[in-house]
């Protein structure tokens, strides 16, 4: 195990970096926001196909058996962190790491199928549980499963969910507890008119928006069941993407101090550059090291979660890279982008500047997949220090 | 040739054959071991090395655990600072005798670096040393040098040329602790201890012998002297660890804790937790030969850690936290960051942001050495050093 870059990983994330730098500067994110805010598409599709499709990045999890590219986390997670970088608006956590990865725990034949239609980018994917649960907290699901086979009931918070062809959403049966897949595309045999309604609420983040889901007797497929109320496929598919989430944040982080720096030569006050000023040096001299420590954090916890077996629980060590990886990755995001607004002065509070973007990205990141606190929480146990009595 | 893990171990296991430690004289066994080049085996051959590379030390010391060592906490600055230092820029004659009894810790060695008009700008330092025919004659006054009561030999920066700006007119020098005019009086510190000594030179004379480096070239031979400083505080692997100590404390006492402090301490334990990786992905990056700038970053995570987490313990004690183990003057032999009692820990860790390189400088150091920005603008670059204001 190695906690820097193989020479395939630099390779992907170059290809990964030069389709963004030619299709997804800072301007073109800017003005989609702009009019996704105004009711406009918030994703990118022509991006998202050409990362789905022609890199294969919406495969990389996924088994060569059933059309992937066999690849790791470690792979996914440098792909995260350029997506971070550009805070490209593409349903990739969503699709290829979330909705994946709760397809690779659960497994079985329509799992399978559905992984060969991801794998291909022949259609995308998203898991429709709220992005701001915990992995350690799990809510039951808010869908049932009705006697006629469809799917009825509200779930909030859903990312990716305005550009799924399939929505994986956890269910309760009769007896026990079960993962459905509803097609949403009119275009697919077995979806219905009317049965899935998605609906983009006005979020935080302007890049990766929030929708709700509405699913009025949609028909749906049964990925995998449960007995009792617990749904092993989506907590692990919710751990798993937490540790890859940390790789997102990190390139988040790293945009934010390298244009930070970069500015803070160019600007000039006083009859000096802002960025002599040891008041400015210094809050990023502290802030490059949280950068250097997310980096070792969110390698560890890819690499870890590479070595994990697909299916079932993630043993102690993944675990605790996880959480690790969670607690501070979050929270160097944050401060990275309140130092980016921050050391940019007024520019870095205007609408045209990026810096904005960054911010609402980190700041809903650090809720999503489990708080900070709630990662925290999780160590109590593998490091031995009991909470108060 | 080219020594891997097998040929290392093989070395090693070859050598206890014919050595055995329990029937040899420590110092003979010590000795013994630095001739055979398991000393330090990326140092060159015949001085205690074998021109391997620096990892495959781990290799040595596992095959070589349970014999005596040379109590490295007695001779750290022998170890790190002087040796490097010496291999760097030291004529054959002066590494072929300074290397081993630095090794076996028979000589130790201090730091005669620091004066009480020279912290941070260390380069402003004023002990000067003349020249008088083949010797150099030393007047001046150092301090925060620890181990200078039991040291042999001292590394000293001396200012050879007032006449230059301050950067270009310093010699180093090894200085000969038992020389006439050496006078060292310890320094007591705020955990009532004297760890550190202040060291008078009054009129010392140096053979030309014991210089080292060109004259006029101590401050780039002292930038090596530094940046070991920094990888010795920053990056040496403990036994006990400041997190341990105080988990233990945490584990020990129930009764202690509360919520807020439960949640601190889970927050350092991830900082701790984060600071291990860092270092473990820096050996990475210097075993494949691509030395990352994440080094300099070491020490300044490392201090703030320690202060945050001896701090909680105190906190945490609450009534015990009001008691301190003792103030007796003492001058210790070796220094434990993480020894005694919580009191000593939390008051011995304010020094960590200060010694060898304060936290204020070590970001200047980043943040114009890493990230590029503009260094403030400097009104002592280009003045002959006797003219600088004081």
């Amino acid at each position: 195990m190695t906690l820097l870059y193989t020479e395939v990983e630099e390779e992907l994330r170059a290809a990964v970096r030069d389709l963004l730098t030619d299709t997804c500067p800072p301007s073109a994110v800017l003005d989609r926001a702009g009019s996704a805010a105004a009711g406009g598409t918030p994703h990118d599709a022509g991006l998202w196909k050409a990362l789905a499709r022609d890199i294969g990045a919406a495969g990389l999890l996924i088994p060569e058996e059933l059309g992937g590219a066999g690849a790791s986390t470690r792979e996914v997670a440098v792909v995260l962190e350029e997506l971070g970088r550009a805070v490209a608006p593409v349903p990739f956590l969503g699709s290829a790491v979330l909705a994946t990865q709760a397809l690779l725990v659960a497994g079985g034949e329509v799992a399978g199928e559905l992984l060969g239609r991801l794998a291909a980018g022949e259609a995308t994917a998203a898991l429709a549980v709220s992005f701001a649960a915990s992995p350690y907290a799990p809510p039951a699901p808010v869908a049932t499963l009705g006697e006629d086979g469809t799917v009825t009931g509200t779930v909030t918070g859903v990312i990716g969910a305005e550009a799924a062809d399939v929505l994986l959403v956890p269910v309760r049966l009769a007896q026990g507890v079960g993962l459905c897949a509803v097609e949403t595309s009119p275009t697919i045999q077995g979806s219905v008119e009317g049965a899935v309604r998605v609906t983009t609420v006005t979020s935080l983040d302007l890049t990766r928006p929030i929708a709700t889901v509405e699913f009025a007797s949609a028909p749906a497929r049964i990925v995998a069941r449960a007995e009792g109320l617990e749904l092993p496929w989506v907590w692990e598919a919710l751990a798993r993407g937490a540790g890859l989430l940390a790789s997102e944040q990190l390139g988040v982080a790293e945009w934010c101090l390298t244009t930070t720096v970069a500015y803070v030569k160019e600007r000039r006050q006083f009859a000096r550059p802002v960025g002599s000023f040891q008041a400015v040096k210094h809050r990023l001299a502290d802030l490059w090291l949280e950068v250097v420590g997310a980096r070792a954090a969110a390698r560890n916890a890819a690499a870890l979660l590479a070595e994990a077996p697909a299916a079932g629980p993630l043993g102690d060590e993944a675990a605790v890279a996880v959480a690790v990886a969670q607690a501070h990755c979050g929270a160097v995001a944050v401060h990275a982008a309140e130092e980016c607004v921050q050391l940019h002065g007024g520019i870095g509070m205007t609408w045209e500047h990026p810096a904005h973007l960054y911010l609402k990205r980190a700041k809903a990141d650090q809720i999503a997949l489990g708080t900070p606190g709630d990662h925290r929480d999780a160590l109590a146990g593998p490091a031995d220090l009991p909470a108060p009595m | 040739m080219a020594w891997d893990e097998a040929s290392v171990a093989e070395r090693a296991r070859a050598f206890l054959a014919e050595h055995d430690p329990a029937a040899m004289d420590r110092l003979e066994f010590l000795r013994a071991r630095f001739d055979a080049g398991l000393a330090w085996v990326h140092f060159p051959e015949g001085l205690g090395g074998l021109g391997a590379p620096r990892e495959l030390q781990a290799v040595a010391e596992r095959e070589l655990k349970g014999t005596p060592d040379n109590r490295p906490g007695r001779i750290g600055i022998g170890l790190g600072m002087a040796a490097p230092t010496i291999l760097a820029f030291g004529t054959e004659e002066q590494k072929k005798r300074f290397l081993r009894p630095l090794w076996t810790g028979e000589e130790v060695w201090c730091q005669l670096f620091s004066e009480p008009g020279a912290g941070s700008d260390l380069a402003t330092l004023a002990t000067r040393a003349v020249r008088e025919g083949d010797e150099w004659v030393v007047d001046g006054q150092k301090v925060w040098t620890s181990s200078a009561h039991t040291a042999r030999w001292a590394i000293l920066v001396a200012r050879t040329d007032p006449g230059v700006p301050k950067h270009r007119g310093l010699t180093y020098f090894v200085c000969d602790m038992h020389a006439p005019g050496v006078e060292v009086r310890p320094l007591r510190q705020i955990t009532g201890e004297a760890e550190f000594n202040e060291v008078f030179l009054t009129g010392v004379r140096l053979p030309d012998a014991l210089r080292l480096g060109e004259v006029g070239d101590g401050w780039r031979v002292a930038q090596t002297t530094l940046m070991n400083e920094r990888v010795a505080i920053g990056g040496t692997p403990t036994r006990r660890t400041m997190m341990g100590v105080v988990a233990e404390t945490w584990r020990s006492r129930p009764e202690l804790r509360t919520h807020d402090l439960h949640q601190r301490l889970l927050k350092l334990w991830v900082d701790a937790e984060v600071m291990r990786l860092t270092a473990v992905r820096l050996r990475e990056q210097l075993a494949a030969g691509h030395p990352g700038p994440e080094g300099s970053g070491m020490k300044l995570a490392f201090a703030r850690l320690h202060q945050e987490l001896s701090g909680l313990e105190v906190e945490l004690l609450r009534e015990d936290g009001l008691a301190y183990d003792d103030w007796t003057f003492r001058r210790p032999g070796t220094v434990d960051f993480v020894g005694r009692e919580a009191g000593y820990r939390y008051l011995r860790a304010k020094g960590n942001s200060i010694e060898g390189g304060t936290s204020e400088i070590l970001r200047n150091i980043i943040a114009e050495r890493v990230l590029g920005l503009p260094s403030e603008p400097r009104t002592d670059k280009d003045v002959a050093w006797k003219d600088l204001p004081r």
